[in-house]
């Protein structure tokens, strides 16, 4: 906060390119055009965003997991699929957020494909590396106790994979914010972070604290999914000496 | 002494890599009775862990027969006659002291009764049961590997394949689970194959010594050990024991062309 106000002072920064702390802090208290304050319209938008990435999560959480369990199984799955999975991510997601959105509709449900877009990458790439990584003499023991692959997988690659399926959903899960927020660009949209950002960002001249504002409640709401993801961790692998402390 | 336990006949191993194919072991011949200590010893690359993992089924031979039981190892693998213990311990991070002894039973379907209590009746036997709750990273690695060795009892398996197990222990660590091991073994009608760095330790835990030699390995001679038993700290200090060690210690000489000749610092062991 102090390096904020002394940029500020520093830099000389009008308003418009930076606001004062407290300009920000009294936006959520301004009454909007509805009547209602700021502060509420906010956390409605930023419920239903948070509701989108969520759902988003899970699904692309699930389809990563399929895709990397697949692909632990099978190298020739692996190989035919692994370059579309790529090519998938370089495509720029605000390119293919429109079409998602002609495709499915304007309604939470596209916004909700949008963030299992960028959820499931991290996942499918991480999950595969782990269900692989198990130690040769890990996998001996099984053998030599003549366990069924059945077996092999649930009291051994998958559990010896968790610590890299967190770190993946980590990532996935402030990626999942950002797919929903994008989601909620295209016109049509009514709710969400992504429509607040883009009616603040069409009047900043006037009223600049209104996007700065905006962008702090979307940060709140990517790093809550981060801290809830990084809590579920350390209670599933509190075995593991490696988890980070945050 | 019974009958047969371990049969292999001509056995033979050659892995193909890119750079080529090694041979790792040629003709090796061998036969074990029930209830033997049997050590291999042999310098690094003898091929004496392949030969473990040949009559566990963990690795297919070249060439040659394996019988275990009468049966084939594959065979014996399926009917679940081997307890397994590696070099490092092997232990699942994710199951604590308790259920990673359990794992064993949990595979093999066993009633729930057993797996309530068996796990427990092994942890006082290897003299762990305060840390049944423990997680593996928590405990030393002397007590890892004695956990280790808690669940390849777990199923009372015929035969006990042992690969350096205290190979990465320090003197003191090793010469007390030597101790412990010939205890846990004498509670159980295990077969041991225990392979080894450590002539001493061979010496001290075996009823016969498999001397092997490098590139590509064979068995070179065969020591048996007519030490008393039980063994203690006392078998150590009697002068058949330096004997043997010294008999063995000439054999893995002579086999590295040695013989006369200090050995290389980490060569053979002590």
């Amino acid at each position: 906060m102090v390096i904020w106000e002394a940029t500020k002072i520093l830099f000389a920064l009008p308003s418009y390119q930076l606001p004062h702390l407290h300009e920000i802090a009294l936006d959520f208290l301004r009454e909007g055009a509805g009547g209602e304050r700021w502060v509420w319209i906010m956390a409605q938008n930023a419920g239903y965003t948070a509701l989108e990435s969520l759902i988003g999560f899970a699904l692309g959480g699930v389809t990563g997991l399929v895709l990397a369990v697949g692909f632990a199984h099978s190298r020739w799955l692996e190989r035919g699929l692994l370059p579309y999975v790529v090519a998938s991510q370089t495509v720029p997601i605000l390119a293919i957020a429109p079409m998602v959105v002609v495709w499915l509709g304007t309604s939470w449900f596209s916004k909700a494909v949008i963030a299992a877009y960028l959820t499931f990458f991290p996942v499918t790439v991480n999950m595969s590396r782990g269900l692989r990584a198990v130690d040769p003499d890990a996998l001996a023991l099984m053998r030599a106790l003549a366990a069924s692959s059945r077996q092999i997988f649930f009291k051994l690659r998958f559990p010896a994979a968790l610590p890299y399926l967190f770190t993946a959903l980590r990532i996935s899960a402030t990626a999942s914010v950002i797919g929903a927020i994008v989601g909620e660009l295209p016109v049509g949209s009514r709710f969400g972070m992504g429509v607040v950002i883009i009616n603040a960002a069409q009047y900043y001249n006037w009223r600049p604290a209104n996007l700065w504002a905006a962008i702090l409640v979307s940060a709140v709401i990517g790093i809550a999914f981060y801290h809830a993801v990084a809590a579920v961790e350390r209670r599933i692998v509190s075995w593991s000496r490696t988890v980070p402390a945050v | 002494m019974a009958s047969p336990i371990i049969e292999l006949a001509d056995v033979a191993k050659t892995f193909e890599s890119r750079a080529g194919a090694t041979e790792a072991l040629r003709a090796v011949s061998l036969t074990i009775e029930a209830g033997e200590f049997v050590s291999i010893i042999g310098p690094s690359g003898c091929g004496k862990s392949s030969l473990l993992r040949i009559v566990g089924d963990l690795v297919e031979p070249t060439a040659g027969v394996v019988r275990v039981k009468g049966k084939n190892a594959h065979q014996a693998r399926l009917d679940r006659d081997y307890g397994i213990v590696f070099q490092t311990p092997v232990l699942y991070e994710w199951r604590t002291v308790l259920d990673n002894i359990r794992l064993p039973l949990e595979l093999a379907g066993r009633p729930r009764a057993e797996r309530e209590q068996r796990p427990r009746a092994l942890l006082r036997l290897v003299g762990l049961q305060d840390f049944a709750g423990h997680h593996p990273w928590q405990l030393s690695g002397g007590m890892q590997q004695r956990v280790s060795i808690a669940r390849a009892l777990a199923l009372n398996p015929s035969i006990l394949l042992m690969d350096e197990p205290f190979g990465a222990l320090d003197e003191m660590t090793r010469e007390r689970l030597n101790q412990e091991l010939l205890q846990v073994c004498a509670e159980t009608t295990a077969t041991a194959l225990f392979v080894t760095h450590s002539i001493a330790e061979a010496v001290f835990l075996s009823s016969r010594i498999v001397v092997m030699s490098p590139r590509p390995g064979t068995i070179d001679r065969v020591v048996t050990v007519d030490l008393p038993r039980p063994r203690t700290d006392k078998t150590r200090a009697l002068p058949r024991f330096f004997e043997l060690v010294t008999e063995v210690r000439q054999s893995l000489r002579e086999d590295a062309g040695l013989a006369g000749k200090p050995a290389r610092p980490g060569g053979s062991g002590p």
